[in-house]
């Protein structure tokens, strides 16, 4: 009887559930990155603890407090790892939530764990996509049920993603998750996704936007103050939009922007935005500092260390956000501040002092050390003496007595630091050697990444395997000698990767120095400044949006050509160029006589006079075009003045046919007698290299001016 | 055996998740989860009082800071420690079985026992006798499980009727609480509640059904606003209500006749833990002489005491509640500076009244000040099952 009344006050919590289908989640053990390299070479990622649990249990904690019902848990690299953990833990056992591990060990991408999924049919509604180390504690029913009308409405709608709000600030962006600002345009009434660009070229300060989209929607919102969550609800047309474009591999960059572009299949995607509640994914160290310290100050309740969601815990949350277990070893003498962490079994010496870190289970801690704003795993030995400052460090590292690192530092499983060594910012040990880098192109590191992790099964095998094969690439990667980490250390040090120096500071845990915080926060307002046209810095960035505007032109117009398009389109295209580009009409004109140009130096020709005949079929084919944007005098003096550099740079062919060009212009009255005059004044006062062209068509020019003087004679 | 342990865990999930509402919900699924598993049980009472333990134990740890399933744990083990003494003390007496003189001591007690069971008011000096017995009943009831006589299945049948009789308290103890509400209400007089309270809603609807007219103001109860959630279902029932912010409360106070407020828990010396902004109220109404009113069942009496460590009192909610993760993400950088947050946000679920500020308890068996509640504890629990957690030690 009892239970049957639980099962019915359970019944009465989700009402709209009409029992249907169970809801269904794929969630994928892996990020396909390298990020969190080196610790990834020998624990996946989603294995690593935040705030001393893994982060997979914290996915697979919200997914079931959501209600989600069916989890699908794709395993690529470490597979067995994965698998072993979930078997041991209770995620098995849970009533009304089934746990179902999916092996691919050829998987590369996002994009190949769910085809592995569509091959396997096990997905047969909508279902929520996730990635293992993405924490959350928003409810799915509204998203869900948003889902589902648009569903019903319109089956095109394929993906609602979760997005939260956040302030419109490079800076924060940087600071907290260590991306770049996300921007997105959302029509402000569907919610209709339209735009999505998450790395836009800061330098250029600007973003495109197609025009199409504002052709049929009556109103469009663009949000920088967006950040993406990385929770998405899926229809399952997705996985077979994954079969069908085998080169999908990211769920952003390739899926996400691929179906916003295609507009042939008019599958749709939309936004769900929270207010009220907690969702990020870690992506890189300093997210897992940002949501590290996000979990403390408790933003994710109930996912946080004193509640007992997913392990028995002993935490209790004292005065001031300090989390601290009922069995601790702790000297009287020590102090232990504000927003710590310290797991079970944990033992601390005197005098020690510990802030705004996280300790894990089982760690000695020595004597006079002290420990601030760091991450330390678990069975970590800290000897007296040592100082840690914004660092991650492994599971069973050593540091010996006296030992000091500095901020960022990142110390991979078992690495052994030795006495009064100093290692300095961003340094990064690990056991294993670092793999060569081959090449950098993107897919070659996902295939490096899962094979690399595949073959590690054990330390030593490892050691052996990385010895003989970097034996003869030596100088890539440093040896593991005493001096790299003082007396009796070990481990290799890794060169910091591809991105250099720029990239340690971006990513690690450590604070972002004041200098290069300086940096940013002068970038972000030089970026602002940019964007008034009377600063310095734009008229540095003119002539390249000079030339990308005439390529566009150009391209538009070689389209034309060849598909033989009307004129008023062409004419339109042109324009729509020019609003984006924030061009003047007689730009248009210039670039509009700089792609007819090129045409015609396109065409065959043999001699000088062929060229001119070709030129001028295409000036007189497309003279209506030209004649649109030569309302002014000041239009055709450009379009004089571009051809003049033309002559001296792109097309040097039609140097000595200018005058003769220019004659044919006046001709078919498409430059005016007047511009050709004002032309000429205006070059008078110039340098003597920059009149070639004024002296050649001085006998036209003088003939213009008696035939003028001639009239104003007659008059 | 397995059935029940997936029961158990059901409820553990739901408790972990806080997805049980409110502590009269919770005392009725724990009394309802625990009838399951003794009814299930085929062993002794001794072993089923460690079965029970087991039982609340996981529950408990699920969410320590809902004391209503420890009290209902303990509730459910007096009745079978109860239970264990009338059948014996019955057998005694009808077969005359031959226990010698440990029993006789016992004598005196009987029918008080058997009352308990029935569920009644006190009976004073059980604690200490019950204690000293313990033991030697253990060993008897042991030797007697052996051959199953049909004593013992008519022991497992009152312990599941005292059961019953618990949940149909907890399902019954609003109305009877509501229904002092007319010897506590008086003409035109001013009401003032903070938050939302099943109990206090009952019993303010229960003295307008009979015709008393009166005002209710009640204080919105922030963060999470349930008091606008009380006023809506007051005025349903045509109830002249006023919302105040909880900071205007001492303003109002002056003009109020009486606080009436439910709780979260009442602890073992008077004292009540109670939604956050509870104590200022009660120190208001304190400075006024205003009487300040506790309603609540019974399972809501804990036999512990605020200051033991071992309770947890307080439950350190999502900030997010208060504001906005979006529109506060500036403040909250960690990654300038020395690296820690210059914003922290508490936002506490409860509120400590010290006993002091309370003027009545009214519970469904009538009205206490805080220095009888030592009584009714005494009453309710054994002193065996007042520390739970300590099991794992012996």
């Amino acid at each position: 009887m009892g239970a049957q009344k639980k099962g019915a006050s359970r019944a009465s919590e989700d009402p709209e559930e009409l029992a249907r289908l169970p809801l269904q989640a794929i969630l994928l053990a892996d990020s396909f990155t390298t990020k969190f390299r080196p610790i990834t070479l020998e624990r996946p990622k989603v294995l690593l603890p935040l705030v001393n649990a893994p982060m997979i249990s914290y996915t697979l904690a919200w997914l079931e407090s959501a209600g989600v019902e069916e989890v699908f848990v794709v395993c690529c690299a470490h597979s067995k790892q994965v698998i072993s953990y979930l078997e041991n833990s209770e995620w098995f056992s849970q009533p009304n939530f089934t746990v179902t591990t999916i092996e691919s060990h050829d998987s590369v991408s996002a994009g190949d764990a769910l085809r592995v999924i569509y091959e396997r049919n096990v997905i047969h509604g909508d279902f929520v996509l996730i990635s293992g180390d993405t924490v959350s504690n928003m409810s799915l029913t509204q998203v869900l049920q948003e889902h589902k009308e648009r569903r019903k409405k319109d089956s095109n709608a394929a993906m609602t993603i979760v997005i939260k709000r956040s302030k419109p600030s490079q800076i924060i962006h940087q600071c907290q998750l260590g991306t770049d600002v996300l921007f997105m345009a959302i029509d402000p009434n569907t919610k209709q996704l339209l735009y999505y660009e998450d790395n836009a070229d800061h330098a250029k300060g600007s973003i495109y936007i197609d025009k199409l989209l504002l052709a049929d929607k009556s109103s469009i919102s663009l949000h920088n103050d967006k950040q993406d969550c990385y929770i998405d609800i899926c229809s399952p047309e997705v996985l077979s939009l994954f079969t069908d474009n085998f080169d999908y591999h990211h769920l952003r960059c390739h899926f996400l922007k691929g179906l916003l572009v295609d507009d042939i299949m008019g599958y749709k995607i939309f936004t769900h935005e929270i207010h009220s509640t907690y969702a990020a994914r870690i992506d890189n160290f300093r997210s897992y500092d940002t949501i590290s310290r996000d979990i403390i100050q408790r933003w994710a309740y109930p996912l946080v260390p004193d509640v007992k969601f997913f392990r028995d815990s002993s935490t209790k949350l004292e005065r001031q956000g300090m989390y601290l277990v009922s069995e601790l070893g702790q000297s009287r003498s020590a102090q232990i501040g504000p927003f710590t962490v310290i797991g079970n079994g944990t033992k601390i010496g005197d005098n020690t002092k510990i802030s705004n870190s996280v300790i894990g289970d089982g760690c000695s801690i020595g004597p006079n050390v002290s420990i601030e704003g760091s991450y330390i795993w678990d069975n970590v030995t800290i000897e007296d003496g040592c100082k840690i400052r914004h660092a991650i460090v492994c599971d069973g590292v050593i540091m010996k007595s006296g030992a000091v690192l500095e901020p960022g530092v990142v110390l991979s499983f078992k690495v052994v630091i030795g006495q009064q060594f100093i290692a300095p910012s961003y340094l990064m040990v690990s056991l294993l050697q670092q793999p060569i880098k081959q090449n950098s192109d993107e897919k070659l590191e996902y295939v490096d990444n899962s094979t690399g992790n595949a073959e590690i099964s054990s330390l030593t095998h490892a050691l052996d395997i990385s010895n003989g094969e970097i034996a003869n690439q030596q100088q890539e990667t440093q040896c593991w000698a005493t001096s790299e980490l003082g007396i009796g250390g070990a481990g290799y040090v890794w060169s910091i990767c591809e991105g250099g120096h720029d990239e340690g500071w971006r990513h690690s845990v450590a604070p972002i120095p004041t200098e290069k915080l300086a940096e940013v926060i002068q970038a972000a307002e030089d970026d602002h400044d940019g964007s008034l046209p009377t600063s310095d810095s734009d008229s540095d960035e003119e002539p390249r949006d000079d030339s990308y505007f005439e390529n566009e032109v150009e391209a538009t117009f070689l389209r034309a050509v060849d598909e033989n398009i009307k004129v008023e389109n062409v004419v339109l295209e042109v324009n729509s160029l020019r609003l984006s580009y924030n061009k003047q009409t007689a730009n248009c004109a210039g670039a509009v006589f700089y792609s007819m140009i090129k045409l015609a130096l396109e065409s065959p020709h043999n001699s000088a006079g062929e060229l001119v005949q070709a030129l001028m079929k295409v000036i007189t084919k497309w003279k209506g075009l030209l004649k649109y944007y030569l309302s002014d005098i000041d239009e055709e003096i450009e379009v004089i003045m571009k051809f003049e550099d033309m002559c001296l740079e792109s097309a040097k062919e039609f140097s000595p046919v200018f005058d003769k060009i220019l004659y044919q212009l006046y001709d078919h009255t498409i430059i005016r007698e007047e511009a050709i005059l004002r032309w000429d004044d205006e070059k008078r006062d110039a340098d003597a290299s920059d009149r070639i062209f004024v002296r050649q068509a001085e006998d036209f020019i003088q003939w213009l001016r008696e035939a003028s003087e001639e009239e104003d004679e007659e008059e | 055996m397995a059935e029940v342990q997936a029961l158990v865990n059901e409820l553990a999930t739901k408790l972990r998740k806080r997805k049980v509402e409110g502590s009269r919900e919770t005392a009725r699924l724990t009394a309802e989860l625990l009838r399951t598993v003794i009814s299930q049980q085929r062993v002794t009472s001794a072993a089923l009082v460690e079965v029970v333990r087991d039982v609340g134990q996981q529950l408990i740890a699920a969410n320590p800071v809902e004391l209503a399933v420890g009290n209902i744990v303990r509730r459910v083990l007096r009745i079978i420690r109860d239970g264990d003494l009338s059948p014996e003390v019955g057998g005694l007496t009808l077969v005359s079985q031959g226990d010698d003189g440990d029993i006789v001591e016992e004598d005196d007690k009987p029918f008080l026992l058997s009352d308990a069971i029935s569920q009644t008011i006190l009976h004073p000096p059980s604690l200490v006798a019950q204690l000293e017995s313990k033991p030697n009943l253990v060993c008897h009831f042991e030797g007697k499980a052996a051959d199953k006589t049909p004593s013992s299945w008519q022991f497992k049948h009152q312990i599941i009727e005292g059961v019953n009789d618990l949940i149909e308290d907890i399902n019954t103890c609003h109305e009877l609480i509501a229904d002092q509400s007319l010897e506590l209400i008086h003409q035109n007089e001013v009401i003032l509640t903070l938050g939302h309270s099943r109990t206090v809603k009952k019993f303010l609807y229960a003295a307008k059904e009979k015709k008393r007219s009166f005002q209710v103001y009640v204080a919105e109860g922030a963060p999470k606003h349930l008091g606008h959630v009380l006023a809506n279902e007051l005025t349903e029932k045509h109830l002249q209500t006023t919302v105040i912010p909880d900071s205007s409360v001492f303003a109002m106070i002056s003009r109020v006749n009486m606080v009436i407020v439910g709780v979260h828990a009442v602890m073992a010396n008077g004292g009540v833990i109670a939604p956050v902004g509870m104590n200022m109220v009660a120190l208001a109404a304190k400075r006024h002489a205003v009487p300040f009113v506790v309603v609540g069942g019974t399972h809501k009496l804990c036999p512990l005491f605020p200051n033991n460590p071992e309770v947890l009192l307080n439950d350190m909610r999502c900030p997010s509640e208060l504001l906005s993760f979006g529109d506060f993400s500036d403040c909250m950088d960690f990654s300038v500076g020395s690296g820690a947050a210059l914003l922290h946000v508490v936002n506490p679920a409860f509120d400590y009244v010290p006993p002091e500020l309370v003027s009545l308890f009214v519970t469904e068996i009538g009205g206490y000040h805080p220095s009888y509640i030592y009584r009714l504890i005494s009453d309710y629990y054994s002193a065996d099952d007042i520390v739970l957690q300590q099991k794992p030690a012996s």
